[in-house]
């Protein structure tokens, strides 16, 4: 074993080592431990990194600088948002449902980390290879919606509830075209094993399935409902503060709030983390002479590339009206996600002479379409009516 | 085109991220405590006593006439007039308190004092730990020099300093042609004898 991949199998030869001091029987049950600890330790520090990048990038958008005071350029925000965030009084309302209220953002934490186990952080580097790997995934999170609904239900607030019923909408509206543009890679690499979808993009940025109609439109689609599905902006109608205050959030402070934070964040990596997965290449470097960088690093750096990318939408985008946001689900997203599956299917089966042409012919005039549908649909010209204010 | 809008913003906010860097129109942030906006020369916090020469005590402007007292809306200022032994008013403030916590700023002291003994000042890091005395400030403390004056509002103490050498100009003329009124008064006999 070589320097390069030495270093490409750190995590691993570190896990192996940690273990050999184990006793035979307990190893299997240690080296499970050691994977969750890091996963847990990893992430919960890049969802750290990752407020801090949020505040200054949404800083610089809008023309001021962020947060400078903590540390050196406010490194140590996160730090002290975290200490505040811990002594804060954790207040439960009075007739609220204590054991709901209480269990709301464990039952949200645990499937928002647990996806974490099926991602193919690099080579070899997979906390759990499971040949139902991305089935695993979406089932896993959608449990969260559960917990977001415990988390309104228990608060006994009217904005709580609200707000959770708008994110049940919203999550459930948003999966429909999410799986279904998930189904277009498994369909082509006739595998739910996660770390098999990567090893069948090896060999350079053109074998990613993005580089494919049905790839850039399945990563497209999976996008938009990566955004929903993390009910980030543009969104964030449970959260939308100028109407429900904090949406499910509105009862938790201190540590509770902060787990339902994290677990957000978590959850806008994981989707991430599978977006590379699944279309993105992985780990795999975009060309074959860059092997040398370490797989894990390549994961890290897309994925990096992501959170950027949701924070510059968040900064650009104002939120969606509801009818909206129920219009591009149902009559956008779904029906260019079932036209996705046919054109994946017409990939497998032709060669890519005729699937490229045809795929382009059939996308562009139904984007087009349904983007004037969607349009259409939209109230505009003429006297606008009010029904109930005068 | 469907998402053309959208790519339109994320440009926009792409400059606005890049522009932050090097473009001080794109990130006009003053960064308060270490740096400040320097403040316009019109701009006015709290009244202060002017004082000419050195001795901050025997040069106030102040003569506690109290016109101020009196059209202080808020009520903020206090004055005691001096008395010299024979009980006989002194043209100087023995006490001269303003209350900083009901001061609202509004310069009418400044305006209707005749003898430009009292201006606002441009201070603005103004905050006390006491609630009673801190901001209850006295003529020790109200006292700022001429040249403070200068250095703060130049045109308009220059325009002050120009006013009061010629009222001082005039009163030294007047004085004048009284005296040489109150000697033509005396020489008449003298004339008339001739």
């Amino acid at each position: 074993m070589n320097l390069v991949e030495r270093i490409d199998q750190a995590p691993l030869l570190l896990q192996r080592w940690a273990v050999g001091f184990f006793p035979a029987f307990l190893q299997p049950w240690v080296a499970m431990l050691i994977s969750a600890a890091a996963i847990i330790g990893v992430f919960a520090s890049l969802f750290a990194l990752s407020t801090l990048a949020e505040r200054k990038g949404l800083g610089r958008i809008q023309n001021r600088p962020g947060p400078n005071r903590v540390g050196p350029f406010g490194m140590l925000q996160p730090l002290a948002d975290g200490i505040k965030m811990l002594i804060k009084e954790d207040i439960v309302p009075l007739r609220a449902d204590k054991v709901l209220h209480f269990l709301a953002p464990i039952a949200l934490i645990v499937p928002s980390l647990l996806v974490y186990s099926v991602l193919p952080i690099g080579r070899n580097l997979v906390a759990m290879q499971c040949q139902l790997g991305v089935l695993l995934f979406f089932a896993i999170g959608a449990s969260t919606e559960l917990s977001i609904f415990m988390a309104g239900w228990g608060s006994h607030n009217k904005y709580s509830i609200l707000g959770s019923i708008r994110a049940i909408a919203q999550m459930i509206s948003y999966e429909l075209p999410m799986v279904l543009a998930a189904i277009t890679v498994i369909l082509v690499t006739s595998s739910l094993d996660t770390v098999k979808i990567v090893e069948a993009q090896a060999g350079g940025f053109w074998a990613w399935h993005v580089c494919t109609p049905w790839g850039a439109i399945a990563l497209l689609t999976f996008f938009i409902c990566a955004l929903a599905e993390s009910n980030r902006a543009p969104f964030d109608l449970p959260e939308a503060e100028s109407e429900l205050i904090a949406g499910h959030l509105t009862e938790y402070s201190g540590f509770k709030y902060a787990l339902f934070f994290m677990a957000e964040y978590l959850g806008m990596m994981a989707i991430s983390g599978m977006a590379i997965t699944l279309f993105l290449g992985g780990w795999q470097a975009p060309l074959p002479m860059l092997d040398f960088i370490p797989s894990w690093l390549w994961f890290f750096g897309k994925l990096a590339g992501f959170v950027v990318l949701f924070i510059w939408i968040r900064g650009t985008l104002p939120r969606l009206r509801a009818d909206q946001l129920m219009n591009l689900a149902w009559k956008f997203l779904l029906p260019i996600a079932l036209l996705n599956i046919g054109l994946a299917g017409l990939w497998v089966k032709s060669s890519a002479w005729i699937a490229w042409p045809v795929s382009i012919l059939l996308l562009v005039p139904a984007v087009i379409g349904l983007g004037r549908l969607l349009r259409g649909s939209r109230p505009r010209g003429g006297k606008r009516i009010y029904q109930y204010a005068d | 085109m469907l998402g053309t809008g959208i790519l339109k913003g994320l440009k926009e906010t792409a400059r606005n991220v890049i522009g932050s860097f090097r473009d001080k129109e794109r990130l006009p942030t003053v960064m308060y405590p270490e740096e400040k906006v320097k403040t316009k020369e019109n701009f006015r916090t709290f009244p202060f006593l002017v004082f000419d020469g050195n001795d901050a005590m025997l040069g106030l402007r102040c003569v506690s006439c109290r016109i101020c007292e009196k059209e202080c809306p808020p009520q903020c200022i206090f004055i005691i007039q001096e008395r010299d032994e024979n009980n006989k008013a002194v043209k100087h403030p023995r006490v001269f308190d303003i209350d900083f916590s009901v001061c609202m700023q509004c310069g009418i002291c400044a305006e209707v004092c005749p003898f430009d003994a009292i201006k606002m000042d441009n201070i603005y890091e103004l905050a006390g730990d006491d609630r009673f005395t801190g901001l209850l400030v006295d003529k020790h403390r109200l006292a700022k020099s001429n040249h403070y004056y200068h250095q703060i509002k130049p045109t308009e103490a220059d325009e002050v300093d120009s006013r009061l050498a010629e009222d001082r100009r005039k009163a030294e003329e007047a004085a004048k042609a009284k005296a040489a009124a109150a000697a033509a008064k005396a020489a008449p006999p003298s004339s008339t004898a001739t």
